[in-house]
């Protein structure tokens, strides 16, 4: 067993027998799911929307490299400067040395999973920079020493009363209850830093190839803070961000706000377009963008699973998930939680030590349902686990299942195995039997009757 | 119509009473129930662990099995779901693929079978006793049934159908996940089994007997006075 699964095996044994953490998940969420409901409402038709979403993103991922360069090609002649990282690595090696290049000392951030995704906060402050995470979730997170909870709501785990201690005791202040009251001493104790920061680290919710833009979508303006104020504004992107045409996003920006979120758009979309040109009193001196494949060129040399390149990280799927709100987020122990992450993360990470993500799903397809740009999720889950089936097949499975296609290849076989089952079912049900065993300590099974369907079947038509 | 009963394996081995429901059901509306018993698994626990090669096996067996059947109906969203719809991707590109997508169109879920391939919401059944509804995911997401049982349901004479919260979340079955995962699964069937209990019905109803085994097992385990029952079972009732 790799050790991810025994981690993950231990950590979703815990939180799955914490009732109170699964009712307050479970809490938070049903807001989300009254104002998704009613803002999909407000759409003509969602399934067209959804079908148009899916295909802006579909157009781009499979031109991807003239898209690409399409984007590139604009964006410098905004005055932007293009990196290309191949893998985490190199986009941490990339920004850390941007960052001794302007002799950077505070560094602030936006809300970024793809920076998580490379673990650039750690490998910055080893090399001795101070950085703070400007999202009010994220900088909660960051206090707390934790990994996101969900990835667009990091800290949705963490109840009221923590966050004010955790304050008390980071900032000094007073306790409180208040939620608009936490978020002003969040608030307070960041504007400073935005101020003092000389580089900003934002990600990028869509590149737009036709005007070389960035969209970036938030509900806190930290992000729009953190690209304006400091002098050189570094934003850190998947190459699979890319879309067409400006007008892609008049169907991807709600699409990500209502599925997302259940808001009819989020509250900041900014298009940022370039350094601070001549003339102009604001914006960054410096704007770079890190373009990082780190595994996505994989993804797309996959048909199958290429859809999952039009991923928008809206987070519709975890919202959805019986998994993610049963076992919580940190117990993935990956940068992206829910069927997404376990879709793609044994791409990013290696199928043999993170396939059990891709079977910790009962495949209810809930999320496939939820995604706006119409990724075939669960079935993914399936194709992950034939992959790793043929790739590294364990002893078990293979005796298992060839055992059990043995039987039911020979119907007499079965039908004679089946009444030993039958038989022998009180006293298999006491034995540690694999899968016996785990389904008899919470569940009881029927009481096996004395003729099978088949028999039944034979004597009532003789 | 001559109808092939498709029998899922755990149902001809634990519940036999929800085929033979099936059939006295499809006789009673005239026609021709036949029950071929070269059948056994469809092989979707293989299918489901990844196991495609040996998955492909069964599928290959079930193509002989049912050859020449003017309809399949199964009482089980789940395993016609893997006939309708996994069948023909496990087995594109090889030899089978047309039969196997022929099989696919001639093949249908119990429910299904009476209201959109018959046209028949009243089968004539009596049931005086507060029903509450599960959707298994495989019926609902894969076949998008959900409309089909219900309209049977409330055509039941002495029927009281209640609508339970959770309504689409799923029971925590998924095959051997139940098994491999137990704590998860557990933790679902909590959710799940608690919103129908909350309903106060007498019976929770559904067309997939494997998520009935799930619900009905977490249900007698913690002692909930509501008991598990295949819609079959409900239409067959007419006395």
């Amino acid at each position: 067993m790799s050790d991810s699964k025994a981690i993950f095996l231990k950590d979703a044994t815990v939180n799955a027998a914490d009732g109170d953490q699964r009712a307050f998940i479970n809490k938070a969420l049903g807001g989300y799911y009254t104002n998704r409901d009613l803002q999909k409402a407000r759409y003509r038709d969602w399934e067209r929307a959804r079908d148009a979403a899916s295909m802006a993103k579909w157009s781009a991922v499979n031109d991807l490299a003239n898209v690409l360069e399409k984007f590139v090609g604009n964006f410098e002649r905004n005055g932007g400067v293009v990196h290309w990282a191949r893998d985490a690595e190199e986009a941490r090696t990339i920004i850390l040395k941007i960052a001794e290049d302007v002799k950077a000392k505070a560094i602030v951030k936006s809300k970024c999973m793809t920076t998580e995704e490379i673990h650039l906060n750690d490998a910055l402050e080893k090399a001795g920079y101070g950085v703070v995470e400007s999202d009010l979730g994220e900088f909660i997170q960051q206090l707390r020493g934790e990994a996101p909870y969900h990835f667009v709501f990091p800290c949705m785990h963490v109840k009221r009363e923590a966050i004010s201690a955790l304050f008390t005791k980071h900032l000094g202040t007073a306790p409180t209850d208040s939620p608009e009251e936490l978020t002003m001493i969040a608030r307070r104790h960041l504007r400073q830093l935005y101020i003092d920061a000389d580089i900003g680290i934002t990600g990028a919710n869509f590149l737009v190839a036709e005007t070389g833009q960035i969209s970036i979508t938030e509900n806190e303006g930290n992000a729009r803070l953190t690209a304006a104020l400091p002098r050189i504004h570094i934003a850190l992107s998947g190459i699979e961000k890319v879309v067409n045409h400006l007008d892609d996003l008049s169907v991807l920006l709600p699409m990500l706000a209502t599925a997302g979120a259940g808001q009819p758009m989020t509250c900041y979309n900014t298009l940022y377009s370039g350094p601070r040109k001549k003339g102009e009193c604001d914006g960054p001196e410096e704007f770079h963008l890190v373009l990082m494949d780190n595994a996505r060129t994989r993804i797309l040399a996959d048909p199958e699973q290429r859809d999952s390149l039009h991923c928008i990280r809206c987070g519709a799927c975890l919202n959805v998930c019986p998994i993610f709100k049963n076992i919580g987020g940190l117990a993935y122990g990956t940068t992206y939680q829910g069927p997404i992450g376990s879709v793609i993360t044994p791409h990013l990470r290696g199928l043999k030590q993170w396939n059990h993500l891709s079977g910790a799903s009962s495949l209810c397809g809930a999320c496939t349902d939820a995604c706006p740009v119409r990724i075939d999720l669960h079935h993914h889950l399936l194709h992950n686990r034939r992959n790793a089936a043929k790739q590294s097949p364990t002893l078990f499975d293979l005796a298992f299942h060839h055992g059990f296609t043995f039987v039911i290849k020979r119907p007499w076989l079965f039908a004679l195995g089946g009444r030993i089952f039958r038989a022998t079912l009180p006293l298999l049900q006491k034995l540690p039997l694999p899968y016996m065993g785990a389904w008899m300590k919470t569940r009881d099974l029927p009481k096996a009757p004395a003729q099978s369907f088949r028999d039944q079947w034979k004597n009532q038509n003789v | 119509m001559r109808v092939s009963l498709f029998v899922p394996c755990f149902v001809d081995q634990l519940t036999p009473r929800v085929g033979m429901a099936t059939a006295k059901v499809l006789k009673r509306l005239g026609h021709q129930v036949e029950f071929n018993s070269a059948q056994t698994c469809c092989g979707q626990p293989s299918f489901n662990s990844g196991q495609w090669d040996v998955a492909r096996e069964g599928a290959i067996r079930a193509l002989g099995v049912f050859r020449g059947a003017e309809v399949v109906v199964g009482p089980s969203g789940s395993c016609v779901a893997m006939m309708r719809n996994f069948y023909p991707e496990l087995l594109k590109g090889t030899p089978h693929a047309a039969e196997a997508d022929d099989l696919a169109a001639r093949t249908f879920e119990f429910s299904e079978f009476l209201v959109k391939k018959l046209g028949v919401t009243d089968v004539g059944a009596k049931f005086a006793k507060k029903v509450t509804y599960h959707d298994g995911c495989h019926a609902l997401r894969e076949l998008r049934l959900k409309e089909e049982p219900r309209q049977l349901l409330r055509a039941v004479k002495g029927l009281e159908f209640i609508e339970a919260e959770e309504g689409e979340t799923c029971c925590g079955f998924g095959g051997l996940f139940s098994a491999k995962f137990p704590m998860i699964s557990t933790a679902m069937a909590q959710v799940k089994g608690g919103a129908l209990a909350r309903t106060g019905a007498d019976y929770v109803v559904s067309a997939d007997p494997s998520c009935l085994l799930q619900i009905g097992g977490w249900l007698s385990r913690e002692g909930k006075p509501i008991l598990p029952l295949h819609i079959a079972e409900v239409l067959a009732n007419d006395a």
